[in-house]
């Protein structure tokens, strides 16, 4: 590996604080610090890291946290940085690397993720957007579907069919599309809450040059595996403090309220406290296996209890409101990045909530995951391949 | 910093452990005992205390123990626990805990030598905030009374008795003290009754000293049972995952259908994080900070985990799993009675009510009048 240490790193960045003001022109800051290798540490070197353990990312975040200098806003533009960027930096070449990944690592540039159509959701190798060579580019033809932040995107990720004829997981290719393209269309999809994170995307007639197709013609599905594997980490990695999540909503509620507390509710207020608190764990615990260089499958585990956790608990929470949960705040629509979860009423919770268990995998698809790799299960018979 | 994983010496002592039951406890041995009417396996418990020494792992360095700690404790229970090995080691844990709380040096000195089995002497159902058994002082220092269904009491051995508001040391010799087995649910746990009829006693602690001695070791026995019942689940899991790989039925291997993968998978899940709370329990153990949230977590979460994960087995496993002749019944009564030790997932949700603010409501003035 490396023999990089902490406290290597920290002199590093001490040394890159000397050079460069925090205090200074925000965007030459995060480019210069994407030169030096300290975006993101575990890259090779030339691809915004030092081919350093990933685990030290965050002694380096720290250490400019520390100082007071701008980050990269990474909640702007998490598609690009949880997704886009660790399939980039695995199957790009160093052409296509030197393009995207700074403006990209930096924020001056969101990316979003061109996957999913109306009638290949969870079976996405099943997807119908058509590209045609077509001299040096390729023509792009299709409809893709719950694409966040498709209307602040510069550059997509998309899967698209170039060999109908192929079996279904071998026709595919992966190319990186201009959002701002000629043939481009994005409009927003409303949703269960009355706004809109997602769109719906028409590719009608878009010219990609080849120049922009990642990986070989043909293997765009295991490319998309990459992409996908990180979707589900970036969904479930984030630590918690103790009532860190929906459970702390929760919680207060319990204790802010007594007029509100009743037997059986206690009971189920408890018992969701108890499961909350053992996810919380166990996603703590899965954080240590990566930084002790042990990544486990315990990935699929968080993703799962988190979307049955936050279903469960803001559904407590409406009834614990009894009276008061008839009253929505706003159905208007609107644009958010993200959703916002703690910030608004336990309806607004309730209804947010029933996505996580669809977004990312859907519950039964996971548990199809944990079964066939991590408990290595027989897949069912299939008809496709 | 919490430490949830296992380190080297833990994954060594680990191997070490799994080797011997391999050995010397597989199952069809330990359904033979069983069979045979007494299942405690003293040769294996010998091999356990002489060749790991697992009584010395708790017990300090300054005391002649190894001074490991209670992490290295649970990993040999979820050892235990994954065998349904029938052999003291919770009871012996439990009351080293109650001597260290005592500072009992002499005593714990003779549990690190392995010269001197010692138990607390209160029933395996105990909560750690329950009231302690109805045994009396008197006349002198003598006990007399009766305590139900104990584990892990060994015949001539040394038991520690809350009665009154102190803590005795008992020689378990008849016939002031008598032993009368029960026949356990727990058929790899075997539990007996003890009549205690002016038992001459020795106090080893007086008081709200010995009041936290007790609480601390059934603290300690909560915490660390979760270990064990996480080896339960494991061996459950792996068990059923193998079978069902094997066995076809409808011209397909049984786990190839949804219906059962999906409950498989979900057993994982809940595996997954009792493992990361058992964890977090015998580490805090150590650290003496949250020790007590951090049981009553353990066992509102883990007991409940073990008993799915018995029940998935024996049916998922069909009419074999509901054979006397398959591993899986001895599992489910393992899994079952450890959701009663040491207090039920109820009783220690309402702990938890109180350790972390979250109040009952109020009984409802009048509602029971009529």
């Amino acid at each position: 590996m490396s023999d990089h240490t902490a406290d290597g790193l920290r002199e590093l960045v001490a040394a890159f604080l000397r050079r460069h003001d925090p205090g200074g022109d925000r965007t030459g800051f995060l480019r210069a610090r994407f030169d030096a290798g300290l975006a993101w540490v575990h890259h090779p070197p030339g691809r915004g890291g030092l081919g350093a353990p990933a685990h030290l990312q965050t002694v380096v975040d720290a250490a400019f946290a520390e100082a007071g200098a701008p980050d990269n806003q990474p909640r702007r533009n998490s598609i690009g940085l949880g997704m886009a960027a660790p399939t980039l930096v695995r199957h790009a070449t160093d052409a296509q690397c030197r393009r995207w990944l700074r403006p990209l690592w930096t924020g001056e540039e969101v990316w979003c993720q061109l996957f999913s159509e109306p009638e290949a959701g969870s079976d996405l190798a099943s997807l119908r957007t058509r590209a045609v060579r077509d001299g040096d580019d390729w023509v792009v033809d299709g409809q893709k579907v719950w694409t966040s932040l498709a209307h602040r995107a510069r550059w997509a990720i998309l899967l698209a069919r170039t060999d109908p004829a192929a079996p279904k997981h071998h026709g595919l290719t992966y190319f990186v599309c201009d959002m701002s393209a000629p043939g481009v269309r994005v409009r927003p999809l409303r949703q269960v809450t009355g706004e809109a994170e997602f769109n719906e995307v028409f590719l009608t007639g878009v010219r990609i040059p080849d120049a922009h197709r990642i990986g070989e013609v043909g293997h765009g599905w295991q490319i998309a595996r990459t992409t996908l594997m990180n979707e589900r980490v970036a969904i479930g990695g984030r630590p918690l403090p103790r009532e860190g999540g929906m459970v702390g909503v929760l919680a207060r509620l319990w204790r802010e309220r007594p007029d509100l507390r009743t037997g059986g509710l206690h009971e189920e207020v408890l018992r969701a406290w108890v499961r909350a608190e053992a996810a919380r764990l166990a996603a703590l615990r899965l954080r240590q296996l990566v930084a002790a260089g042990q990544p486990g499958p315990e990935g699929s585990a968080v993703k799962l209890s988190f979307a049955e956790l936050s279903q469960r608990i803001s559904g407590l929470e409406v009834e614990l409101r009894g009276a008061e949960a008839l009253r929505h705040d706003d159905w208007t629509m609107r644009r958010p990045a993200e959703p916002d979860l703690l910030g608004r009423t336990a309806t607004y919770r309730y209804l947010r909530a029933r996505g996580n268990s669809i977004e990312g995998g859907t519950s039964e698809i996971l548990r199809n995951i944990i079964a066939e790799r991590v408990l290595g299960l027989p897949a069912e018979p299939r008809v496709d391949r | 910093m919490t430490d949830l994983l296992y380190d080297a010496d833990e994954e060594a002592l680990r191997d070490s452990v799994r080797a011997l039951l391999a050995a010397h406890a597989p199952w069809q041995r330990v359904l033979t005992a069983v069979d045979d009417g007494d299942p405690r396996d003293e040769t294996l418990w010998r091999r356990l205390v002489d060749q790991i020494g697992v009584t010395s792992l708790a017990v300090p360095v300054e005391h002649g123990g190894v001074g490991a700690g209670f992490r290295e404790v649970a990993v040999v229970l979820e050892e235990l626990g994954r065998s349904v090995a029938p052999v003291p080691f919770l009871g012996a844990v439990v009351a080293t805990r109650a001597l260290l709380a005592c500072g009992e040096t002499t005593l714990l000195c003779q549990v690190a030598a392995a010269e001197r089995e010692v138990a607390l002497a209160v029933g395996l159902a105990t909560a750690p905030d329950a009231d302690p058994p109805p045994v009396t002082v008197g006349p002198g220092p003598t006990l007399s009374g009766r305590v139900t269904a104990v584990a892990d009491a060994a015949p001539r051995g040394l038991l520690l008795v809350p009665a009154g508001d102190g803590l005795y040391a008992v020689d378990a010799v008849e016939p002031a003290v008598r032993y009368e087995p029960v026949v356990s649910l727990d058929v790899t746990r075997p539990l007996v009754d003890i009549e205690f009829t002016a038992a001459p006693a020795r106090p080893v602690a007086v008081g709200a000293a010995a009041e936290a001695a007790v609480t601390e070791a059934l603290t300690a026995g909560a915490a660390l049972l979760a270990s064990e019942q996480v080896g339960v689940a494991q061996w459950c899991l792996d068990t059923t995952v193998e079978y069902v790989r094997q066995r076809h039925q409808f011209g397909r291997p049984v786990g190839s259908f949804q219906a059962v993968k999906h409950r498989l998978a979900d057993l994982w899940v809940e595996l997954t994080e009792a493992r990361a709370v058992a964890r977090y329990a015998a580490d805090r153990l150590d650290a003496g900070d949250e020790a007590a949230l951090a049981a009553a977590l353990a066992q509102a979460y883990c007991g409940p985990v073990a008993v799915r994960a018995a029940e998935t087995c024996v049916q998922l496993h069909g009419g074999l799993g509901f054979t006397w002749e398959h591993p899986a019944h001895l599992y489910l009564k393992r899994a079952k009675s450890t959701a009663i030790a040491f207090g039920t997932a109820d009783r220690h949700r309402a702990a938890l009510a109180r350790l972390v603010d979250l109040p009952a409501p109020p009984v409802a003035q009048g509602a029971a009048v009529r």
